[in-house]
């Protein structure tokens, strides 16, 4: 029944993919965090004028569909071409590739900053105003206080959002990316083997996840090392 | 601005009716999507309660599989494994083509189980924080577990499961703009079908995302008013 000679075929092709999809993730995820980060602090002052619009942004960014959102970027605005080239951001919008990170990146940045800014609400008050006591100026707490335990607090529920990224890129293939998932939707098609091909490209998926999974929670045990270990 | 108004109004040339229906569509593809989920979800809930080692790790696997897979990944899993299942069948009975798996059902499966495997943990945490005392309290009462489950169990395990239910609904309402590329006619498919024969892409994704965002902050309300519901008569913590 398992056909073992078609996963050996199809396993090096789909893997062709992996490193688009890497990329994609890693891309999206790196610039969509220091987003996130700048949205949460901004947010901490709470001058409506600054709020307001990020308030905005995060509302539409998590209320669509990152589909929509996509070809907004890639087809909607690729109607714009000659402002965009008067602009001398037409290179950028032309790409699928740059216009599926910045989708990625924008989509996790409004989710990101939500996750980041309870994160730094829940620093304990008493913290923040020993640090004031002891003379530490605004920057100096935020470097040596509120981020330290804010960033730690907020690694598994940023890693949910790093799995979900992970997932999201597979709607890069709709804009023509090859990457796991349109690699395998092709296989589907030539093979007509759905299942095997979908096994094959969940265990790739699934691997990654528990990668990341097993990393962050390392991580957020090593940031942690007062607490009992279970 | 008159163009805005010409392409998406209801005029001759305007595809407002178009969308407003696709809308419809969309609503009720995530709704059948949303409670076939619910069957799936518990379902695994129970497998994952189990002592059992088989349902437990059968639970188990469903969950990761699904919450782990891009979704669509599932949905080409179901299109075309479905429609390859449906050729087969239909060579049998001397039919020589290609036959497709009907897209609204097979949405309404992918996201069955896409959101089942979100749903079975949502009711997996809200049943674990029912106090233990209710369980006793329905054996004292002589309660079936059937009865106990109907009368006593469910009703409670709903207010600790309602908030996440919320945010599943809100993933599958997003997830349902996934099921136009198996070709159904759903709000982003009228939506791409609108900026292709217009040639103004930019206007229809941006009322598309427009609608997507009311249905979800309409139905949102739905949800809190369930919440307030599943509370009344308690003092909320």
């Amino acid at each position: 029944m398992i056909d073992l000679a078609f996963f050996l075929d199809i396993f090096p092709t789909l893997l062709s993919g992996l490193p688009m999809t890497m990329q994609l993730a890693a891309s999206s995820i790196s610039i969509g965090f220091v987003m996130a980060l700048v949205l949460a602090l901004l947010q901490q002052g709470n001058h409506r004028i600054v709020v307001w619009p990020i308030r905005a942004f995060v509302a539409v960014f998590r209320g669509t569909p990152l589909l929509v959102q996509i070809f907004l970027i890639y087809y909607g605005l690729g109607q714009f071409r000659p402002s965009l080239q008067a602009a001398g951001l037409w290179w950028l919008f032309r790409e699928p590739y740059w216009c599926a990170i910045i989708a990625l990146g924008l989509n996790t940045a409004a989710y990101g900053s939500e996750i980041l800014r309870g994160a730094i609400q829940g620093v304990p008050r008493g913290l923040v105003e020993a640090a004031s006591a002891f003379g530490m100026s605004r920057l100096l707490t935020l470097r040596l206080i509120i981020l330290p335990l804010a960033l730690r607090q907020a690694i598994p529920s940023y890693s949910n959002e790093i799995i979900l990224m992970i997932k999201g890129t597979s709607l890069a293939s709709i804009i023509t990316l090859m990457e796991v998932t349109g690699i395998a939707q092709g296989l589907i098609s030539q093979t007509y083997r759905a299942v095997e091909v979908f096994v094959a490209a969940g265990a790739i998926y699934l691997t990654i996840n528990f990668t990341i999974i097993s990393a962050l929670n390392a991580l957020e045990t090593w940031l942690t090392p007062y607490r009992a270990r279970a | 601005m008159a163009d805005i108004l010409h392409f998406l109004g209801f005029g001759q040339g305007g595809w407002g009716a178009s969308l407003l229906l696709a809308s419809g569509v969309t609503l009720a593809l995530s709704v059948l999507g949303f409670l076939l989920g619910a069957a799936f979800g518990a379902l695994s809930a129970g497998g994952r309660l189990s002592r059992r080692l088989v349902p437990a790790g059968l639970a188990k696997a469903y969950g990761t599989v699904f919450r782990g897979v891009p979704d669509l990944l599932t949905i080409y899993l179901l299109y075309y494994g479905g429609s390859i299942a449906l050729t087969q069948i239909g060579k049998f009975f001397g039919s020589a083509g290609f036959i497709g798996l009907p897209a609204f059902a097979t949405g309404v499966l992918a996201i069955g189980i896409i959101s089942g495997a979100y749903q079975g943990e949502v009711y997996r945490g809200a049943y674990q924080a029912v106090d233990s005392g209710q369980f006793d309290a329905c054996k004292a009462l002589g309660l079936s577990r059937f009865q106990s489950l109907r009368l006593v169990i469910v009703p409670q395990l709903m207010r600790h499961a309602l908030p996440g239910l919320g945010n599943v609904w809100q993933l599958v309402l997003k997830d349902s703009a996934l099921i136009s590329v198996i070709g159904l006619v759903e709000l982003m498919r009228q939506a791409q079908i609108g900026a292709g024969s217009t040639r103004e892409p930019f206007i229809f994704y941006i009322a598309a995302a427009m609608l997507y965002f009311v249905i979800a902050a309409v139905t949102a309300s739905v949800f809190r008013y369930g919440e307030a519901r599943a509370w009344r008569g308690m003092v909320h913590a």
